[in-house]
């Protein structure tokens, strides 16, 4: 809620704000989505539309299958060479402001079907906004992407792709980055001491 | 009971039966392309045998087995639902060589029969709806044949052209493992001196040419092909 | 206003003429699963022909298998029938295990029938649900989805992950099974039948669900048994078929149960075949859960299948020489073929493999039950509405991972 303190800020009883941001704002919280439902991912979907995880707390969960009257596309699941011009027409057919989710490995990437059939992810076709990794990802992944995009929709501006930063980044992974063996090794034998 | 549907069919048909086998309790029995659909017809209309519920056509490819043998197994399996038993009936056939068609003995094999087509390239000749069924009709090649690369994509539309686009595939033709992982191009091409055990038994080789032995003879070795991914 | 009652006493004034009209349906239409293109063509509202186009998510799912070890398959199995993973990869363990000649042990066959059961209780769930759904009836979906919520936690607890486990083995199980499943099983047994009948309270006795499930898609007996039929589709028909019965594997001939079987094969037949077999998947569950044995050996103890125990691969140079081989290598069948065929979700699952006695397999080919089952759906949607298309192709469960593979 902290845009709506910006936006109605000041004692005055008026609001002084820019007009897009209030709009953002607003297009944050009602989301209204279209589910390109293509393969396993749409099971854990389902779940996250469920009751138990609930994306209607975020303002997200009607469903629109027309094109033309959503926001978000979800892109769910595999999409194959023979799928890709229906998934891209149904792009061209949204009015934008649009935001592209790429729901799993799949859609991201095209996961482990590298193969003659499969487009090695969504954006090969189209441009995506957030990237959402798991095969399926659990719904708490999802719904962490989708206050992503939240976040993104606030700030306006560029449709440059965005990833979740890790909370923490695993002590090993980060000697890797330095490329540095002997650090590993010293971190090795130190984890070996520890013990 | 399961001994009795290979003895049927051969009481009926004789030397038209090329082969049978009993492997792990499934029976086989192969014919020849000419008396597939006829073999198929009795097998449905016999009163011992009733083969009336449809399970499955396929086909698998030995490109290696050629000439000797024709390059396809075209596999039908079928069932009885009164009489619960199983036959699987094969048949071998050329590249480019028509079958007859099955549509009219059991109508399940329609769809069955155009995803052979469509991943194998066999025509069914007298099929009512020769379609590609899982692809698409501008898909060039036949992608479950042996010498159709894995990875070869043929798009529908372009790709987008946009920065940072170019991923790694995560994992490449050899998976990650490039032990031991049959290498089809090259093979067919004969770069690769593996032959599968299967392919020289069939071919009345003794023993496939093992790794060592190539190595042996200063032939390369699969992993060691310049040019291979 | 007499001329109007003129025209209305002549029946045929009323009767607008109908030009033939060509409509493409799918394949981004919310009931056809994302993944199927239906060509209709149409008069007025009544379907006169339609062309059925499968194919959207074909994901090479034969040709990748040709390319990693057997082992390596089972993710790709996983991801044929997502609803119910799990009775994939047994039906691929199964089917290796004929290719080896081997069976396992009593306990893993007992696992397998109760994680497969659960699975299929999920899957029979989302059916039912997703088909209410797409009627209108929204609530019981999300109260089934709540209940495939609780399967599912079971299943995570057992294996590690929601929906795609990857959790068979050739020759065993991944893990043995946990301390608590038998009590988890127990527990949430009489919270699922209760369920159940809540939906079964809001849907067979509503107007609307009956009027557009009863009488529509009408499948006949011998029709669908030529197609190939198999699974709830054909034992809607009145065809008493289960492959749990008629071919018993993984001791389901221990199990006291019965194969619901319909009567006129149409959608309400459909629906009710799959909720009763979600009961008698309980009364299984029941008996598994009683039957199995708490300790024993959950794989085959063999090094040239299964993977050694984690402190002999460490400790000893025999067992790092057979992980090594099982990783590198892979299991080596013996050259043949076999069929092998289990009744998944949708009905009689098979694996055609053939083995060329190398790691890698030679052919790996999967009897899709719901592409087979899809093939029948023209001659079940010709002459109905159009409106009837929804609850007709919900009811047929064709799941495209399956399907297109």
């Amino acid at each position: 809620m902290g845009a709506l303190k910006t936006v109605m800020g000041g004692d005055a009883g008026f609001a002084t704000t820019k007009l897009d941001a209030l709009l953002n704002w607003a297009r944050k919280y009602s989301l209204f989505q279209y589910p390109f439902a293509t393969a396993c991912c749409g099971m854990e979907f389902f779940a996250v539309a469920g009751p138990r995880y609930d994306v209607a707390r975020f303002g997200a969960e009607a469903p629109r299958f027309s094109p033309r009257q959503s926001d978000v596309l979800w892109v769910v699941g595999t999409i194959s060479q023979r799928q890709a011009p229906a998934l891209k027409r149904i792009y061209e057919q949204m009015s934008d402001p649009k935001w592209v989710v790429a729901f799993g490995t799949c859609a991201s990437c095209g996961g482990f079907y590298d193969n003659y059939t499969t487009i090695p992810g969504a954006d090969k076709v189209i441009p995506v906004d957030i990237y959402i990794p798991g095969c399926p990802p659990r719904p708490e992944a999802v719904l962490d992407g989708l206050m992503l995009l939240m976040e993104k929709i606030e700030k306006g501006g560029n449709r440059e792709a965005m990833t979740v930063p890790p909370r923490e980044l695993p002590r090993l992974a980060q000697l890797r980055t330095r490329a540095d063996t002997t650090i590993v090794s010293d971190h090795i034998g130190k984890m070996k001491e520890d013990k | 009971m399961s001994v009795a549907v290979l003895a049927r069919l051969q009481a009926e048909f004789g030397a038209k039966i090329l082969e049978t086998s009993s492997f792990r309790g499934d029976d086989e029995a192969i014919v020849a392309p000419s008396d597939w659909a006829a073999v198929a017809a009795f097998l449905r209309a016999d009163s011992e045998l009733v083969m009336d519920h449809f399970i499955d056509i396929t086909a698998i490819d030995y490109p290696e087995r050629t000439p000797q043998l024709p390059r396809f197994d075209v596999v039908l399996l079928v069932r009885s639902m009164s009489k619960n038993h199983r036959v699987r009936l094969k048949t071998r056939v050329q590249d480019g060589e028509e079958l007859d068609t099955l549509v009219p003995v059991w109508r399940g094999a329609n769809w069955t029969e155009r995803e052979v087509f469509d991943m194998f390239g066999i025509r069914f000749r007298g099929h009512p709806d020769m379609r590609r069924i899982l692809l698409y009709e501008e898909f060039v090649g036949y992608p479950l044949r042996k010498d159709y690369p894995i990875d070869k994509t043929q798009p529908l539309i372009e790709y987008r052209k946009e920065d940072n686009l170019e991923k790694l595939p995560p994992f490449g033709p050899t998976e990650g493992q490039p032990w031991n992982r049959i290498d089809w191009q090259a093979r067919l091409e004969g770069r690769d001196m593996q032959v599968s055990p299967a392919i020289a038994v069939q071919q009345g080789q003794k023993h496939a040419l093992s790794e060592s032995s190539a190595r042996a003879e200063g032939k390369p070795l699969p992993d060691e092909i310049p040019g291979k991914n | 206003m007499e001329r109007i009652e003129e025209e209305l006493e002549d029946e045929s004034a009323l009767e607008l003429p109908t030009e033939p009209m060509r409509l493409n349906m799918g394949p981004s239409h919310p009931a056809m699963h994302g993944t199927i293109r239906m060509v209709l063509d149409l008069d007025g509202e009544i379907i006169k022909d339609v062309d059925i186009q499968p194919g959207y998510l074909h994901r090479g799912f034969e040709k990748s298998c040709e390319r990693g070890t057997w082992a390596q398959v089972y993710p790709y199995a996983d991801r044929l029938n997502y609803v119910s993973p799990m009775l994939n990869n047994v039906g691929f363990s199964l089917a290796v295990e004929k290719l080896i000649g081997i069976t396992v042990p009593e306990r893993c066959a007992y696992y397998r029938v109760i994680l497969g059961e659960l699975a299929r209780i999920a899957d029979h769930l989302t059916c039912n649900g997703a088909g209410a759904m797409e009627l209108g009836a929204f609530t019981p979906f999300l109260w089934f989805l709540k209940v495939r919520d609780w399967i599912w936690d079971i299943l995570e607890r057992e294996t590690g992950a929601r929906m795609t486990h990857s959790f068979g083995r050739i020759g065993g199980m991944a893990k043995p099974p946990t301390e608590t499943l038998k009590q988890d099983v127990l527990d949430i047994l009489p919270q699922v039948e209760k369920v159940l009948l809540e939906a079964e309270g809001m849907l067979l006795r509503n107007r609307i669900f009956i009027d557009r499930t009863q009488g529509i898609g009408i499948l006949k007996k011998d029709l669908a048994i030529e197609m190939g039929v198999t699974g709830a589709m054909l034992r809607s028909t009145g065809v008493d078929y289960d492959v749990r019965k008629a071919h018993p594997y993984s001791l389901y001939e221990r199990f006291d149960f019965e194969v619901p079987i319909g009567h006129d094969g149409d959608n309400y037949d459909r629906f009710l075949v799959r909720t009763e077999e979600m009961r008698q998947s309980m009364r299984i569950l029941e008996q598994a859960v009683a039957q199995m044995p708490d300790d024993g050996p959950i794989n085959v103890e063999d090094v040239r299948i299964m993977m050694p125990p984690k402190d002999q691969v460490y400790n000893t140079i025999e067992g790092t020489i057979a992980h090594f081989k099982l990783v590198m290598e892979g299991l080596k069948p013996p050259v043949g073929e076999v069929y092998s065929y289990t009744e998944a979700g949708n009905g009689d699952m098979g694996f055609y493999i053939v083995s060329d006695g190398s790691g890698t397999p030679y052919r790996v080919r999967c009897r899709p039950p719901c592409f087979i089952n899809l093939a029948i759906c023209r001659d079940m949607l010709l002459d109905e509405m159009i409106a009837d298309i929804v609850p007709t192709f919900g009811s047929v469960n064709m799941i495209g991972g399956e399907c297109d593979r």
